[in-house]
């Protein structure tokens, strides 16, 4: 059984990623804590997404990358367990609303019941839209859908790529509440565009230009900057 | 012990998914009519009644069926399978999907499986259907026939799923995965007996090499293998299947049919795999 040492639960050394000869992640290092929320930052291109790919296994890369003392390459499913994840974009899932949530419920072992207290929180009546192909729903509804899947299982590490972005400020405002109340003992990397709306959430800022980090930092301290 | 667990409940959860996304494709239904269209077809217009060169009542039946077949299954397999796995890649669907705690070889043998199980039972209930309404309107049922055919069928869509599979592993993009699916299926029809026959008398070829290209190609060894219990006198086959019929033994062909096939399938559906789990999946 792998050991986490002290807090750490995800160390990454010298990581690095390329796309055909272009480099994207450069030899990055950096511990994140199982306490840490932070704020992941940077323009578009800066890296962020490929980061949060490695994390996931789904990209193969130089370096070492150990999360929850895993290679996440290797034991991807093991730690996919402890991972809950929101994407950039919703994706046109083709399955049904219900199907789509079946199999979330079976494949992370969460009652559906989880699933449809946070959607609801988000203003997403589940119910009425269960006989809906996933992406024939509006951008906010895929997106409230896709949150309540992560944010309804009790993970180790939550992975929020933009998660606001096609939601309206109420929504944005319970989102931010439901995050701001999860387990104290869960790494949260938010990536986002918009410092001043995650703020309050967080208590750790990276930000990352061209594949390194530029800035890892408290977020008093980032403000003050 | 505990990654097992995870992979057949991976593969299992993928599978029951992708047949219900399936299930609501317009491309499956017209798929399943086709091929019970045709066969109600066939009785309507009396093939039943016809004979040609021995062929007669649902054996006639069985091999038109089966020459159909032949024709529409590998690019139905290949044109819709191939963009499978590329298709999620690049809709993003993939990473969504396996950000959950999914396998990747339950995902890749789930949607293979899904496949195959949606492609099978339609055209397995049509001969089903062809055999029980020929019993049920007095004809012989050659039930030796429908065992082979119903494996045959099985072994050559297997076949060519794990090649579909495999080119949507590697493929770059969607429309590079469905232009190489055109131009294999294209090859594979080629090389059936007439380019065989040239390459015999125009080319002189040797025999055996002749033999050894027909054996590759599993769409002549299925095309062999339809006729194989019925024509004795080998006058309908062709040159391919002449020499191999006359060096192998009909027994022997047979097993290969159905065997060869379905090695080559999970030979392909394996290097799918081993491609779709080492390389970065977006």
């Amino acid at each position: 059984m792998p050991e986490i040492q002290n807090n750490v639960i995800i160390n990454i050394n010298e990581l690095s990623k390329s796309f055909k000869k272009q480099l994207v992640i450069d030899k990055l290092s950096v511990k994140l804590n199982s306490d840490d929320r932070i704020a992941l930052i940077g323009q578009n291109g800066a890296g962020k997404t490929t980061l949060i790919r490695c994390i996931l296994g789904q990209y193969n890369y130089e370096g070492e990358l150990s999360v929850m003392g895993h290679n996440p390459r290797k034991d991807r499913k093991v730690i996919l367990q402890d991972i809950g994840f929101v994407p950039q974009t919703p994706p046109p899932i083709k399955l049904t609303v219900r199907e789509l949530i079946s199999f979330s419920e079976k494949i992370t072992k969460t009652p559906a019941e989880e699933f449809y207290k946070i959607s609801d929180d988000l203003g997403l009546d589940i119910k009425q839209n269960l006989g809906k192909p996933f992406y024939k729903l509006s951008g906010g509804m895929k997106q409230k859908l896709l949150i309540s899947f992560a944010l309804g299982r009790k993970v180790k590490i939550l992975l929020l790529d933009e998660p606001s972005a096609n939601l309206d400020p109420q929504a944005r405002e319970i989102l931010f509440r439901h995050l701001k109340n999860y387990a104290p003992n869960t790494l949260m990397i938010l990536s986002s565009h918009r410092m001043d709306e995650i703020a309050d959430l967080v208590n750790r800022v990276i930000e990352m230009d061209l594949g390194k980090i530029v800035l890892d930092n408290d977020l008093n301290e980032h403000v003050k900057k | 012990m505990q990654i097992n667990k995870i992979t057949h409940s991976s593969l299992f959860q993928i599978m029951s998914t992708d047949i219900s996304q399936q299930l609501r494709s317009k491309w499956f239904w017209t798929y399943s009519l086709l091929f019970g269209g045709f066969v109600a077809v066939m009785f309507a217009t009396g093939i039943t009644e016809s004979q040609i060169i021995g062929f007669v009542g649902l054996s006639r039946l069985m091999v038109t069926f089966m020459q159909v077949s032949m024709v529409i299954l590998p690019i139905y397999v290949l044109i819709t399978t191939v963009r499978s796995v590329v298709g999620d890649r690049e809709s993003n669907v993939m990473e969504y999907m396996l950000s959950f705690p999914v396998s990747f070889t339950g995902y890749f043998w789930g949607k293979f499986l899904a496949k195959f199980l949606l492609t099978y039972i339609p055209v397995f209930i049509a001969l089903l259907g062809a055999a029980l309404w020929g019993s049920f309107t007095n004809l012989d049922v050659p039930w030796d026939l429908f065992t082979l055919y119903s494996a045959l069928l099985a072994a050559m869509i297997f076949c060519f799923l794990g090649i579909s599979m495999f080119i949507s592993s590697v493929a770059q993009s969607q429309d590079l995965a469905i232009s190489s699916a055109f131009v294999l299926w294209l090859l594979l029809v080629a090389f059936l007996d007439l380019i065989l026959m040239g390459l015999l008398l125009k080319m002189r070829i040797d025999a055996g090499t002749v033999i050894g290209l027909g054996m590759i190609n599993p769409l002549q060894v299925f095309r062999t293998t339809v006729l194989v219990l019925f024509d004795p006198e080998l006058t309908v086959m062709g040159a391919a299947s002449y020499f191999v019929l006359d060096t192998v033994s009909r027994e022997l062909f047979i097993f290969f049919a159905i065997a060869y096939p379905i090695t080559l399938g999970l030979l392909f559906g394996w290097l799918g795999n081993y491609f779709f789990k080492t390389k970065d999946i977006i």
